[in-house]
């Protein structure tokens, strides 16, 4: 009976395998990512079409604005269509799991005051959905690049790594707001407001260079500047202009947000079935 | 090398919950600027009234914590003891407000104590609604998977349970339909079977029997004891005692958040309606009328004896002590009404007194209620006084409670509901007819 686990309760804090316990819930996440990947496109008439034809929309208009119009510089070689398209990726898939992973614990309160489960799946299950567009997106890139005979870098290998710098940045926010949510419905509205700007400050329809260089750091306080940055390195190399110190300062901000959005959600989690 | 049996032994003989000095406390916000109903702060406010507390503080340093000035404490659970063995079936009984669903939901981790410790040597799984997590735009089938997992279910262990728990919830058909086109019915067997196959060392379950049509109930049940046969846990919260009964041995009484009781059902049971009863007597005060006026009702046994409890398959007495203060004729109508409805009228006038003209002075009255007549649950009992004629009425609307406890003589091997305000027993039987 050594396997039998125990779990002892006490006002500040539940004392048990809690790692254990996630690995057990694993499954949770899948079906969670499932129902949400599953219900999204329900009743729409072209379905997962959209998960094309909204970054490829807003492509166009961020090329005919800022590269036609405007008439902002590109990176290294690359067309200004590709330039705005590698930004797209990070940033679609940061706000919309962002948005969503929010928004989780609120949208799920029937689920959390009925039922015990580890909190932390509901604001991070998102990102499976987010991953499975993303990797739609990234076709598309593909597709794109191939259209104007464009060869990317061969940093383009480190993906991975950059989605997970990505991650880390929507889910740190994600968490610490959907725990602050509960309490304060505020944020519910600070979330729109929050991804509709930062598409505006990030260098999602431009190239980071516009911005003075005596500012560049400063600006790299918003962590998805390296975020994007990063991006545009591995795809378009060597060429592109990312600017090192603020890649590191972005990523340090992103990993403090993610730390304190972590502890926060976990501090205040057992406190969500008595506040929703 | 422990042997089968001893293994046995020892689960049944350790502990499987051990609660220690348990308490919940709930901040109540009085608001008095606006009344919200809902439970959460908007930001703005909760910073002006920090701010505000601030400035109360820099200003009356030593006149305490300001910040409670507006809020109350209650306390839904205070100084719970108790321990459960492995294997053991326990019941919770207590009236609406006791602190039952409060102590299930700390039992089960969605709401954490304020004071105390809680123990728990195995896995738990919780049941306190039924189709928690389900999404009305997925099929049956894929909402036994979601469901399954919300409940902490591994996906091999519901691909093993699916067809059993499809067959149970008698769904085979419309497993690919959404299940917003489910009927209600559909929709709770769902998602009952799903959490019926379940296999955790404790099972805390609240009174999810209470929907689904009766037939599905007795189903759920014998779903239940199945899984406290193989020795599993339960903690089973409900108001119907003969479910309880089917299922426990012992129970736990709760009362105003504290424990009142832990022992065998049959003990508890009778102590949980002393409570209600009690709780009713003592808010009767005299009725009064012009000619007369009523001292004292009581329910009493055939042999005259105060009853408490009051259970279906046995008679009893309703007795009217009162003081004639005025020369003349007096009658009495009594009404049992259940959810404000009255289900019958019974009139004093097969009583010979009622024709006879009472000096002044004090009488009682009494009335034989017969045993398999009254159906289980509250009937409130209002009374209408005669004087002289029956034109000359007085009416005291619910001036007692009783609680009707179910019986097992009527009920027989029967645990869904019973429609309707009573419930005699009648004579059924069968014969052959040809073949």
């Amino acid at each position: 009976m050594s396997t039998r686990q125990q779990i002892v309760i006490t006002p500040n804090k539940t004392l048990g395998d809690s790692g254990r316990e996630l690995w057990e819930y694993r499954d949770l996440f899948y079906f969670l990512a499932w129902r949400d990947f599953k219900v999204r496109y329900k009743q729409t008439a072209i379905g997962a079409a959209w998960a094309v034809i909204r970054p490829l929309l807003t492509m166009l208009v961020f090329t005919v604005i800022f590269g036609r119009i405007a008439k902002l510089p590109t990176e290294g070689e690359a067309p200004y269509a590709i330039m705005v398209f590698t930004a797209m990726l990070p940033w679609n898939f940061f706000s919309n799991t962002l948005s969503e992973s929010a928004n989780a614990v609120v949208n799920n309160s029937a689920m959390i005051s009925k039922v015990y489960f580890p909190r932390i799946i509901v604001p991070t299950a998102p990102l499976l959905v987010n991953i499975v567009d993303f990797l739609i997106s990234f076709v598309l890139l593909l597709a794109l690049m191939a259209w104007y005979r464009f060869q990317p870098s061969i940093y383009i290998l480190l993906m991975p790594l950059f989605l997970l710098l990505a991650a880390i940045t929507a889910l740190g926010l994600g968490y610490l707001i959907s725990a602050l949510n509960v309490k304060y419905r505020d944020f519910r509205y600070v979330i729109p407001f929050i991804v509709q700007i930062g598409l505006y400050i990030s260098p999602v329809g431009f190239s980071s260079q516009v911005v003075p260089e005596q500012w560049r750091l400063w600006y790299s306080l918003n962590p998805m500047v390296g975020v994007i940055d990063g991006f545009r390195w591995i795809v378009i190399g060597d060429n592109s202009n990312i600017y090192w110190d603020g890649f590191l300062l972005s990523n340090a901000i992103s990993l403090t947000l993610f730390l304190i959005g972590y502890r926060y959600f976990m501090h205040t989690e057992r406190q969500f079935a008595d506040s929703l | 090398m422990p042997t089968a049996c001893n293994l046995h032994n020892y689960i049944l003989m350790s502990t499987a919950i051990k609660v220690e000095n348990l308490g919940k406390k709930y901040i109540i916000q009085h608001q008095h600027q606006q009344q919200s109903r809902y439970q959460y702060t908007s930001l703005a406010e909760s910073l002006s009234r920090s701010f505000k507390n601030l400035g109360k503080n820099l200003l009356h340093p030593f006149r305490g914590d300001a910040s409670f000035e507006n809020t109350e404490e209650f306390w839904a659970l205070k100084d719970i003891n108790f321990e459960i063995k492995h294997g053991d079936r326990v019941g919770i009984i207590g009236r609406n407000g006791a602190g039952k669903s409060t102590l299930l939901k700390i039992l089960s981790r969605i709401t954490h104590p304020s004071t105390g410790k809680i123990t728990i040597n195995g896995r738990v799984s919780s049941l306190l609604e039924v189709g928690t997590g389900f999404h009305p735009e997925l099929t049956g089938r894929e909402n036994i998977f979601l469901n399954g997992a919300i409940l902490g279910m591994r996906k091999q262990e519901i691909q093993r349970a699916f067809d059993e728990i499809v067959d149970f919830a008698e769904v085979e058909k419309f497993l690919d339909t959404p299940v917003k086109h489910y009927s209600s019915g559909m929709y709770v067997r769902l998602a009952f079977a799903v959490a019926a196959h379940l296999e955790p060392d404790i099972l805390i379950v609240d009174e999810v029997l209470a929907v689904g049509d009766a037939q599905f109930q007795s189903k759920c049940l014998d779903k239940l004891k199945e899984t406290s046969v193989e020795g599993k846990t339960v903690l089973f919260v409900s108001h119907n005692i003969a479910a309880l009964r089917a299922l426990c041995k012992n129970a736990i009484l709760l009362d105003n958040g504290s424990l009142t009781g832990y022992e065998q059902l049959d003990t508890v049971a009778s102590k949980y309606s002393a409570l209600i009863e009690k709780k009713y007597r003592h808010n009767f005060k005299s009725l009064t009328t012009q000619r007369i006026e009523i001292k004292k009702i009581e329910t009493l046994n055939y042999s005259n004896e105060e009853l408490l409890n009051i259970c279906s398959d046995l008679g009893f007495i309703i007795k009217l002590t009162y003081q004639v203060k005025e020369k003349g004729r007096i009658g009495f109508c009594i009404c049992f009404s259940m959810d404000g409805q009255p289900a019958f009228i019974s009139i004093s006038n097969h009583d010979p007194a009622f024709y006879e003209i009472k000096n002044t002075g004090f009488y009682s009255t009494t009335c034989k209620i017969p045993d398999m007549l009254l159906n289980s649950g509250r009937y409130s009992i209002s009374l209408t006084i005669f004087e002289e004629n029956y034109a000359n009425t007085t009416d005291f609307k619910d001036i007692m409670l009783i609680t009707v406890e179910d019986s097992p003589i009527v009920r027989k091997d029967y645990f869904g509901g019973y429609v309707g305000m009573v419930r005699p027993k009648l004579e059924w039987s069968s014969i052959y007819l040809h073949g």
